[in-house]
């Protein structure tokens, strides 16, 4: 038997608010499921759950604030036995068995015999009270046809332009975590100037080729690079947590995205490293609308393993980054601007991009984070392989 | 498709670019980027949803003809309009 818990979604919180299940007691979940939707500071975080088996039983309802670490369900393992019953009182509902495979079965709560009008899981009717949204007008995607909190909040955005994000409690967790940073983290900061002239010019040949939908970004190249730096240059990509240093063998690039109107998120583009840049494109355009949507998940919030943040086209020339713990490391990247540059002892226009590294000195010295930030400016000289 | 149909797709493709935006008072003749606060990931969005709602493939050369509202419904209205003969423009959704 195993307990699924609270989960930490980041060094700053201590508690968050379980707004949905999106699993019933006797489902199956395996690795990865997203099984719940937390409310946090961050915004609404899709949870995912790390071990398979069955729900046994639910123990924190909806609407519910607990510290990170409660128990939020009981799972049993695949392979376990069912848990002996328990009184008789605790009869799973017919609302809640789980209906047999292979034939299609009338919606369980329809069978279970409710008279409201509108099928509706508890987090998506307080959303519509909350919201002034008539449930009966919307047609739920949920199991039976059951709205579920997504349907609401659909409505929602075609009704009214706003985000589910909660800006001043997003400047409370960046205050927070900005904080611990420049009290805990000793910086240094290094910067170096790359000609990205060959990526500019790779990136309009690529994106000649392709439709709008498959184009890619410098962001894209910017963030593969600095990937595959952190993976070589291991001092770069971990946490300090506890008085001690642990690399990460996987590569979670941060990816700093502001949020309109105000705001700041960093979440996880995962195992970086590992993907093309067509693979890493689409992942980073999902991830940038859904940061802006607040809805993200919590394998992105809790692990970025080192941060990009770029400025990109309208920005100014260098970024002094502020390392977010307990990560030790934040690659920064100006806007590209065109600058005389000397080549075989000529000087010809090229495009250049200021990069900087601002790194932890209880991990590393200036001399490695020089070479790691040179290692990103030679990776950038060859696109192509990116 | 007249430059009105244009121009509301448009509009509702840049709201959902930038859901808290206030459109009924952007300036069709201020610069989209400025203006809504679009960064180049917005853009691309916004680019890839005139492809997928018009059926016109902007190249990255022409971005710069996208700069305003006013241009972008322009530029989006001469595409469609070369891509049909006059007797066949009649039959044009």
């Amino acid at each position: 038997m195993a307990e699924f818990r609270m989960p930490s979604l980041g060094a700053d919180m201590e508690a968050g608010t379980l707004v949905e299940w999106l699993v019933k007691p006797g489902g199956t979940v395996k690795r990865g499921d997203i099984v719940a939707v937390v409310e946090t500071q961050k915004g609404a975080i899709e949870i995912e759950i790390y071990e398979a088996g069955q729900i046994e039983e639910i123990l924190v309802p909806p609407g519910t604030k607990v510290p990170v670490g409660t128990p939020l369900a009981r799972l049993r393992g695949e392979g376990e036995g069912a848990a002996p019953a328990e009184a008789p009182s605790a009869a799973p509902a017919p609302g809640v068995a789980p209906p047999p495979a292979g034939r299609p079965v009338p919606s369980p709560l329809v069978a279970a015999g409710a008279a409201v009008a509108e099928l509706a899981s508890p987090a998506a009717r307080r959303f519509a009270q909350t919201s002034g949204i008539d449930l009966s007008a919307i047609e739920g995607s949920g199991p039976g046809g059951a709205i579920v909190l997504a349907d609401v909040e659909r409505v929602q955005a075609g009704k009214k332009p706003a985000g589910g994000l909660d800006l001043d409690a997003m400047r409370a967790a960046i205050a927070a975590a900005m904080a611990r940073s420049k009290r805990e983290i000793p910086h240094y900061y290094l910067r170096h100037e790359v000609d990205v002239t060959p990526c500019e010019e790779w990136l309009e040949r690529a994106n000649a080729e392709r439709p709008p939908s498959e184009r890619l970004l410098m962001a894209a190249l910017e963030i593969k690079s600095v990937a595959l730096a952190a993976r070589r240059f291991q001092a770069f990509n971990g946490f300090y947590r506890n008085g001690r240093y642990e690399p990460s063998p996987a590569v979670h690039m941060g990816v700093a995205i502001a949020i309109r109107g105000g705001g700041l998120a960093a979440p996880a583009l995962r195992d970086a490293d590992t993907l093309s840049l067509s693979e890493l494109m689409p992942r980073l355009r999902d991830l940038v609308q859904r940061t802006r949507v607040g809805r993200l998940r919590s394998s992105e919030i809790g692990d970025p393993t080192i941060t990009v943040s770029s400025l990109g086209e309208r920005g100014v020339e260098v970024l002094y980054g502020i390392v977010y713990p307990p990560q030790v490391a934040l690659a920064g990247f100006g806007k590209a601007v065109r600058r005389p540059w000397v080549i075989d002892g000529g000087i010809v226009p090229r495009s250049v991009i200021t990069i900087t590294l601002s790194a932890d000195h209880r991990v590393s010295d200036g001399h490695a984070g020089a070479l790691f930030l040179a290692e990103i400016g030679r990776l950038l000289q060859e696109p192509d392989k990116l | 498709m007249n430059e009105d149909e244009i121009r509301k797709i448009l509009l509702e493709e840049l709201g959902n670019i930038a859901p808290e935006a206030d459109l009924e008072k952007l300036d069709p003749a201020a610069g989209l980027r400025e203006a809504l606060d679009i960064d180049s990931i917005d853009f691309l969005n916004f680019v890839t949803a005139i492809h997928r709602r018009l059926g016109i493939n902007v190249p990255e050369l022409d971005y710069p003809k996208l700069f305003t509202l006013d241009c972008a419904v322009t530029y989006a209205a001469s595409k469609l309009t070369a891509r049909v003969t006059p007797s066949e423009a009649g039959a044009v959704n």
